[in-house]
């Protein structure tokens, strides 16, 4: 209950501020409109229900968000849900693809110094290339080497974002073993492979799982900009992209919306996850 | 016998600021069964010591043989174990398995695992502890399971890097009690670090005293104690002339710093 408080106050604070927003400005085109002067609450009532807002207000974007989550079917293409869901799978796809990635990346560059120094700047450099203009030349590359459809191109968008935090938490957990800990293992002379998976890993567990909550929502804003080069029909993504196309700004917010609460909804688990792996572990009292 | 025997050891670091000497001219016996404290200031070599011992580390000059081996080789047939000061358990491991931890990585039978496991527990009076995980028990009881680890294979050979450094004064004298106790039923060639005279007194059966730059050794002292020591020895006019001879050797020690 102590949790919820807070959360519920700053929300009502964002949906305060988004009707004061939507009433300036819509204001504008209702004023435009009208014939002579306008009282104030007449402006009001005509910003709240304008068919192509500016910015629409929170309940037009709940009466979308409605029809399109709970009163379609969800195997219809208007559906929010079926949308939702060709984008969560791509999330879940890329961040397994980001996770693996950035996990055997982590530990080349922790065990081998040519690795690290080869590798580490590109992984970076990989970093500073704006994905929106990496996405396209991703999908038309793939789709030349014969791969059909967004799937996989989404995939790898994905997991180019994702699999950056992952690298770099890994390498620190990797590393966070001290020089004694290792000198014990050298005592026992222990192999590599059993220093690796009794000592190194272990410990960089709760360095994996921070990144991983970084990653989770990284592969989902990786999946919805590979959604958004033109083509793509499926997906919230699409869904941003067709409702500014045609105009239709309840569907670009409604799709913002169930993109936000997907978000939520991911780091959520991986935190779950983290806690109760953290407790197991021992790490957490 | 003697089980590690050092001649004219000699191990200098190449750092930044120029070579720092940690060993010159380190001569030492060490026989089987013996129980050696290491004592000095801050910076004599005395862990350095204990690492070339251990094949941690590679001294640079003169012979150094564990088991009549090369310390590299003693180490890796597995002749000794290590307890460090702090007892760096982990955290996902219970206490078993912790202790159990070297068994694996050296391929015990698990039958055979939780036998030793359970013996060297109750060595260091910590058996109905297996299950508990480190941060349930206190700094003592943590470092008693480090000594357990360190025992739970056959190594004759103990080295201890000043193991009660961090605790308090109660909790030690009891440890060195019990580690005593430990030494008597097991027969094991301990090598001890420590900043304590009265600890190195009355747990040693030779007392080695170091000074630094270079980190060398003063003087050694075959301690006359007997065997048997309850704690109350530390009063006795024995332990006291010894702990004097110690005490002169530091001093001696540390008027080449002036
Ligand atoms: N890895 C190292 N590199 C450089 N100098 C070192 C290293 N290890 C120890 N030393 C130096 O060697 C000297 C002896 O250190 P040490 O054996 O740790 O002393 P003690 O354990 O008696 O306090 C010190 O001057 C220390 O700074
Ligand atoms: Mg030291």
């Amino acid at each position: 209950m102590r949790n919820v408080l807070p959360v519920l106050t700053v929300l009502l604070v964002i949906v305060g501020i988004w009707y004061a927003a939507a009433i300036w400005m819509n204001s504008a085109w209702t004023i435009d409109r009208a014939d002579g002067p306008l009282t104030f609450s007449e402006i009001v009532s005509d910003t709240m229900s304008q068919d192509r807002p500016r910015l629409p207000a929170p309940h037009q974007v709940w009466a979308e968000f409605q029809k399109t989550v709970f009163d379609t079917k969800v195997t219809s293409k208007r559906s929010l849900v079926f949308h939702g869901w060709i984008t969560l799978s791509s999330t879940l796809a890329g961040f397994a693809l980001g996770t693996v990635t950035g996990i055997l990346m982590a530990v080349g560059i922790v065990y081998s110094r040519p690795v690290s120094m080869s590798l580490m700047p590109w992984a970076i450099i990989s970093q500073t290339i704006p994905i929106v203009a990496l996405a396209p030349m991703i999908i038309v590359v793939l789709a030349s080497l014969g791969v059909d459809g967004r799937a996989v191109p989404k995939a790898i968008i994905s997991a180019y974002l994702c699999y950056f935090p992952v690298l770099v938490g890994m390498v620190k957990g990797l590393k966070s073993p001290d020089a004694m800990q290792l000198d014990l293992m050298k005592t026992w002379s222990a192999t590599g492979w059993q220093s690796f998976w009794r000592l190194r890993f272990p410990s960089s567990v709760p360095y994996l799982f921070t990144s991983l909550k970084v990653g989770i929502a990284a592969a989902l804003v990786g999946t919805i900009v590979g959604e958004l080069p033109t083509g793509a029909v499926r997906g919230l993504g699409a869904r941003i992209l067709i409702g500014d196309q045609f105009g239709n700004p309840m569907m670009i917010w409604s799709a913002l919306i169930a993109a936000a609460v997907l978000a939520g909804v991911l780091v959520t688990v991986v935190s779950v996850m983290q806690t109760v792996a953290m407790k197991r572990m021992g790490f957490a009292r | 016998m003697s089980v590690i025997e050092a001649k004219k050891l000699e191990l200098t670091f190449q750092t930044n600021d120029g070579p720092v000497h940690a060993l010159a001219d380190v001569n030492l016996e060490i026989g089987k069964g013996d129980f050696v404290s290491f004592i000095g200031p801050s910076g004599c070599g005395k862990t350095t010591f204990l690492r070339c011992i251990a094949g941690l580390e590679t001294p640079t000059g003169g012979t150094l043989s564990v088991n009549g081996m090369t310390a590299d080789e003693a180490r890796r047939s597995r002749a000794y174990g290590y307890v460090f000061q702090a007892a760096g358990l982990y955290p996902w491991r219970t206490i078993a398995g912790n202790v159990r931890l070297p068994l694996e990585i050296m391929g015990y039978p698990k039958a055979e695992m939780s036998d030793r496991v359970a013996r060297v527990l109750e060595l260091v009076e910590l058996s109905g502890f297996e299950k508990k995980y480190p941060w349930q028990l206190s700094g003592g009881m943590q470092q008693r399971a480090s000594i357990a680890r360190a025992l739970a294979f056959d190594a004759d050979i103990l080295l201890m890097d000043e193991p009660f450094g961090a605790l308090d004064e109660i909790v030690r004298d009891h440890l060195n009690e019990q580690l005593l106790s430990l030494w008597a039923r097991t027969e094991k060639t301990i090598a001890f670090v420590t900043h304590s005279i009265p600890e190195a007194v009355y747990l040693s059966t030779k007392i080695v005293v170091m000074s630094p730059r270079p980190g060398r050794i003063t003087d050694v002292i075959d301690s006359s104690l007997p065997k048997e020591r309850p704690l109350d020895i530390r009063d006795s006019k024995e332990f006291l002339e010894i702990a004097h001879r110690v005490r002169e050797g530091l001093r001696a020690g540390h008027a080449y710093d002036e």
